[in-house]
């Protein structure tokens, strides 16, 4: 049997690929403000919207997506009421996540629901719209970090100094959050609801474990991730593993390896 | 002839920051209360306060990070809410605020003193990466320019932030507890460039600082003025030629000489 003929296998390849290009590229920004859990929490709201989408009968993955702008702003706005409680924001709103998708998901038993496919993942499941809806994130999230990607990195780096700069640090904090929510939503149906915030945050571990400047630091993110998806897509597809999975466990060991390579050159 | 030269002086030295019967609010309690500040050309002023009397909440004030809940703030004479010379504004933070795992180099955060807001949407150039090698060549951190800031000792990243808010020629530098966290030694020789280039340059201080001592040094021992908690200390600097204006270029290379002949 060859994989490589079959269209599911094709689509699923090329949304691996664009996946893998967007996630390191905002994942990168997401890990140094220190919000590596917000992959997770807008993952969980999404599933929701995808619960939902199947109940009301409208395309799940863009119900998804609109869930998980609004859980962006929605924690924005939490993490202003609790300031110094930052984190407080994102545990709500991932529970509330949870909560509200389990219960779609029981009122919607007896619908033909994949709930197993949304949260471990598929490749078995990309179909052509879903393809247009990750092509279309891609290159916005592309264009996002290519244009902003002076005020970004010191928004990143020191904040208040982006402040003192005058750039509009709140609209390019929320922007970020909104593009992290589009990422999340859709990848969930390749890498599933579970493990998305690790397409985030691993690829970015390994190039923070031996990177030196920031511009290598995210080129190489984005050829761990790459190479990650690609060989996961290719090793799931042969022995009909999950693919979110077998993607994220080899990013874990390019990470032991790159923190193996870290001690031996004493960087 | 005291009142003429004082004249002059007024004249010529504008106000680079005001402020008038500022107060702000936090959750019902006045942080600053009626403030009343004039902060002229060449001016160095030292802050000095206890925790909590409103040192941090006044800086992000005079950078338009929060909205006083009452009076008006100016920066080169025009009201906050409208300024945009915000390349005219150097900054140097507090160094514990740095992440010691940042990936970045010596050479992408002084570059990143260019990235305000009128370089939005504009790509870097090469007069950007002489900007950013002269100001690496001042404060004596050339060799350290591909280095990832969080290995530098503390002396040597307020040479980075300190170059970083030098690259765009700033003719108001504000500093916010600068030396903190770094040893007696280090932080006498920061003091120092400060100072020298407070006495040499065309440039407006505002430093944030607990160090009352260091402070005291320069500023002389009475605040010039004190609301609520905060103390005010002020020493005009009278050595430069009146509003001489000199590039960069030259600022840093003296500067730099300066500091040669010092270590």
């Amino acid at each position: 049997m060859d994989i490589f003929t079959l269209d599911f296998f094709i689509r699923a390849l090329i949304g691996g690929v664009l996946i893998g290009l967007m996630a390191p590229m905002i994942g990168l920004f997401v890990v140094l403000r220190r919000l590596s859990m917000i992959g997770d929490t807008l993952a969980h709201v999404s599933i929701a919207g995808v619960a939902l989408g199947f109940l009301i009968n409208v395309y799940p993955l863009l119900m998804g997506l609109v869930f998980a702008v609004v859980a962006a702003f929605a924690i924005e706005y939490l993490r202003k009421t609790f300031r110094s409680y930052a984190e407080l924001s994102i545990a709500i709103i991932l529970s509330g996540g949870i909560a509200l998708a389990s219960v779609l998901f029981t009122l919607g038993r007896g619908f033909n629901m994949n709930v197993m496919s949304y949260l471990f993942g598929s490749i078995l499941t990309l179909n052509e719209t879903d393809l247009w809806l990750v092509a279309i994130v891609t290159v916005l999230i592309v264009l996002f970090v290519l244009l902003f990607y002076k005020e970004l990195f010191l928004l990143t780096f020191d904040e208040d100094a982006a402040s003192v700069s005058g750039l509009p640090a709140r609209w390019l904090n929320i922007t970020l959050t909104v593009m992290t929510a589009l990422v999340v939503s859709v990848a969930i149906k390749i890498v599933g609801a579970l493990l998305v915030s690790a397409l985030l945050t691993l690829p970015v571990a390994c190039s923070l474990a031996v990177g030196k400047g920031f511009r290598p630091t995210l080129l190489m993110a984005i050829v761990f991730s790459e190479i990650a998806v690609v060989g996961g897509l290719i090793i799931s597809g042969l022995w009909n593993l999950a693919p979110g999975g077998t993607i994220v466990l080899l990013l874990i060991v390019f990470l032991l390896g790159t923190l193996t390579i870290r001690k031996g050159l004493r960087i | 002839m005291m009142a003429d030269s004082k004249k002059v002086n007024i004249l010529c030295h504008d106000s680079i920051i005001s402020m008038d019967q500022v107060s702000f609010q936090y959750e019902g309690r006045n942080v600053i209360d009626h403030l009343d500040l004039t902060i002229l050309q060449r001016d160095f002023v030292g802050l000095i306060g206890s925790n909590g009397a409103g040192k941090t909440t006044l800086l992000k004030l005079i950078v338009g990070l929060l909205k006083p809940s009452s009076g008006e703030i100016r920066l080169f004479g025009q009201p906050v809410s409208q300024f945009n010379g915000w390349d005219r504004i150097g900054y140097v933070p507090q160094k514990n605020t740095l992440n010691p795992l940042f990936p970045a180099t010596v050479k992408e955060v002084v570059m990143s003193g260019l990235f305000g807001k009128n370089r939005m949407f504009k790509r870097m150039k090469i007069e950007d990466q002489d900007k950013c090698n002269e100001a690496l060549h001042a404060l004596g951190i050339e060799d350290l320019a591909d280095i990832r800031i969080g290995k530098l000792s503390g002396g040597q990243q307020q040479r980075a932030f300190l170059a970083r808010s030098l690259i765009n020629n700033p003719e108001l530098l504000i500093l916010d507890e600068p030396t903190i966290g770094i040893d007696a030694e280090t932080q006498e020789s920061f003091f120092h460039m400060i100072k020298h280039m407070h006495q040499r340059h065309n440039i407006t201080f505002l430093m944030v600082s607990h160090d009352v001592e260091m402070m005291q040094s320069y500023l002389g021992n009475e605040p010039q003025h004190t609301v609520g908690k905060l103390k005010f200390y002020v020493k005009h600097s009278h050595d430069l030629d009146d509003c001489v204006d000199d590039n960069l270029a030259h600022t840093l290379r003296d500067l730099r000489h300066h500091l040669d002949l010092h270590s």
